[in-house]
């Protein structure tokens, strides 16, 4: 399903996009510049934060985090292994990037642990980030409520990430 | 500044704990190792973020942006009743953003986050209102339908269908963003009451 999905969106973007007269190839090609350009703009904060990832990596701490880390973990279903990904998410965005690739890189994109790296990736937000743009754009001083209530939802994302990669991959 | 102190905490760590349990050979290798690797990643994920900011252009060009405002409107009216009562600028505002999130076009989504967010906030003394702490709470749970970066990695890495997480994704938005506005309505009750 999965796979027939991906084209046929493409297909279909495309004909709506003539439909509606847009002048396709070079709505496509702006796009794509965009696109490399970002992909472009995140590769010098990749560099130097998956180098000292890497680092952690091989030196033992991270699979000490995850041991650490694992009673409470395994208490909200979430992979122990996701643990600096969960960390970090809140406050960087660059910085989940750099965690979350080397965890899919390390464990395999398909496997349980990558593929919730993945899910969380795509299912967070760097809270402390976004909170503080909008309230420093807006003169707000007292947040109230705003924060812990981004941060439940941030450890929800993560529970129900692993939870749906359970739920649609389950382990055979 | 958070992130000199994280990444340096990160090297840090690496050489103490590398050195307790005996790896720092290995450390010194991870070295020129993590680095080549944010190339080769980067490289490997760039096309998939090409062509797929070239496919979001197309459905920001046909109008499918004002199509699903349109389509969402109802919805977001029962999320901020004041706002879209009182204030339609503000309220076209927050409905572009949560509809540019949802596509995934950052660029526009912040912009128009912003704005909503300064109408919203004006002439409020510097304290968050409930509907203004709602909006930051559902940019903060990103919800979005195509999660371009994670697959891209995922891709980058040799995997058959990067794509195939969707389902999770969405899955895991809903809850997210349900439970943050959940905890947001909880917590409004509490400071109503204090």
């Amino acid at each position: 399903m999965m796979a027939l999905f991906i084209p046929l969106l493409l297909a279909f973007t495309g004909a709506w996009g003539i439909y509606k007269q847009v002048d396709l190839f070079h709505a496509l090609t702006t796009g794509a510049r965009e696109g490399l350009k970002t992909a472009a703009d995140i590769l010098p904060s990749l560099v130097v934060l998956l180098t000292a990832v890497t680092m952690l990596r091989a030196s033992g701490a991270l699979e000490a985090m995850a041991g650490v880390c694992a009673p409470v973990f395994s208490l909200l279903g979430i992979p122990a292994e996701t643990a600096p990904l969960v960390f970090l998410r809140p406050f960087t965005g660059s910085g989940a990037l750099a965690v979350g690739s080397e965890l899919m890189e390390r464990f395999g994109p398909d496997s349980y642990p990558g593929r919730c790296a993945a899910v969380m990736l795509g299912s967070t937000e760097t809270t402390f980030y976004v909170t503080t743009i909008y309230f420093s754009a807006c003169g707000i001083k007292k947040s109230r409520y705003a924060i812990p209530a981004a941060l439940c939802a941030d450890l929800a994302g993560f529970a129900a990430s692993a939870l749906a990669v359970r739920l649609f991959f389950p382990v055979g | 500044m958070l992130m000199s102190v994280l990444w340096l905490a990160m090297v840090a760590v690496s050489i103490l704990y590398g050195a307790a349990a005996g790896t720092l050979p290995a450390v010194s290798a991870a070295v020129t190792e993590g680095a080549g690797t944010a190339v080769t990643l980067v490289l490997g994920l760039s096309g998939t973020m090409a062509l797929w900011c070239g496919l979001l252009e197309v459905l920001r060009l046909s109008g499918v942006l004002e199509g699903l405002q349109r389509l969402l409107r109802p919805l977001l009216r029962k999320v901020y009743p004041n706002t879209f009562a009182n204030n339609p600028d503000a309220a076209s505002a927050l409905s572009a953003n949560f509809c540019a999130n949802l596509l995934g076009l950052g660029s526009a989504a912040t912009p128009a986050g912003l704005k909503a967010a300064k109408e919203i906030a004006a002439g409020s003394d510097g304290r968050a209102g409930d509907e203004l702490c709602r909006l930051v709470v559902m940019n903060t749970a990103s919800v979005q339908l195509l999660p371009v970066t994670a697959a891209a990695v995922r891709g980058s890495l040799g995997c058959d269908n990067p794509f195939d997480i969707l389902p999770c994704v969405w899955l895991a938005s809903l809850i997210s963003v349900s439970v943050g506005l959940a905890a947001a309505r909880m917590m409004q009750g509490i400071s109503d009451k204090a």
